[in-house]
């Protein structure tokens, strides 16, 4: 089942309330996603870390009912 | 402690292997755009890695995300550390830190003639 970008972005805020999401859909299948966020929750953390908190957000979707989402974090630019 | 089994065979397997790759199908006939995408950015910097085809091992396909606390493949390990998945490997490729991170845990790499 594929997922609603808005959903995705819902998600995301509600697991990183400062977080600001920007989505693409890659395929137009609403399976193959590109997602940008970008949360001062970031600083000082590695991507890896970064990662791991928007998967967390996404509360086990990822590599479920969300197959395909490239992922960029960043935290603010100061 | 309760420890998934597997978990000693991805240790073993992490141990032995300088670079490694889970990924969904082989190096040489990668099954998914992502595990592709990995496979060629580590083969453009001439990295030697061992690829671990996840989608004939079950169980290990499940219990590598446990292990890493990520819930997808690709996954590339170095020297032991969990450096990312696709997205991560190939931002790390572009920007040219994937270079320079092979080079500091001492991988080495084939200049392309």
């Amino acid at each position: 089942m594929p997922m609603q970008a808005q959903d995705i972005i819902s998600l995301i805020k509600e697991g990183i309330p400062d977080a600001e999401v920007e989505i693409q859909d890659l395929a137009g299948d609403g399976d193959h996603y590109a997602a940008t966020v970008i949360s001062a929750a970031f600083t000082g953390k590695s991507k890896i870390q970064q990662h791991q908190m928007v998967y967390g957000a996404l509360g086990g979707r990822m590599g479920g009912v969300l197959h395909a989402l490239k992922l960029t974090t960043m935290a603010p630019k100061p | 402690m309760s420890e998934p089994q597997v978990f000693e065979r991805i240790r073993d397997e992490i141990g032995k292997n300088d670079v490694l790759l889970f990924m969904k199908g082989t190096p040489v006939f990668p099954q998914c755009g992502f595990s592709a995408a990995t496979v060629d950015a580590l083969s453009q910097l001439g990295v030697k890695f061992h690829g671990i085809n996840i989608l004939v091992d079950p169980e290990l396909r499940e219990g590598i995300k446990e292990f890493s606390q990520w819930p997808t493949i690709p996954q590339l390990y170095v020297k032991g550390e969990f450096v990312g998945g696709c997205d991560i490997v190939r931002e790390m490729f572009e920007t040219g830190e994937l270079e320079q991170f092979m080079k500091e845990k001492g991988v080495s790499l084939a200049t392309a003639a």
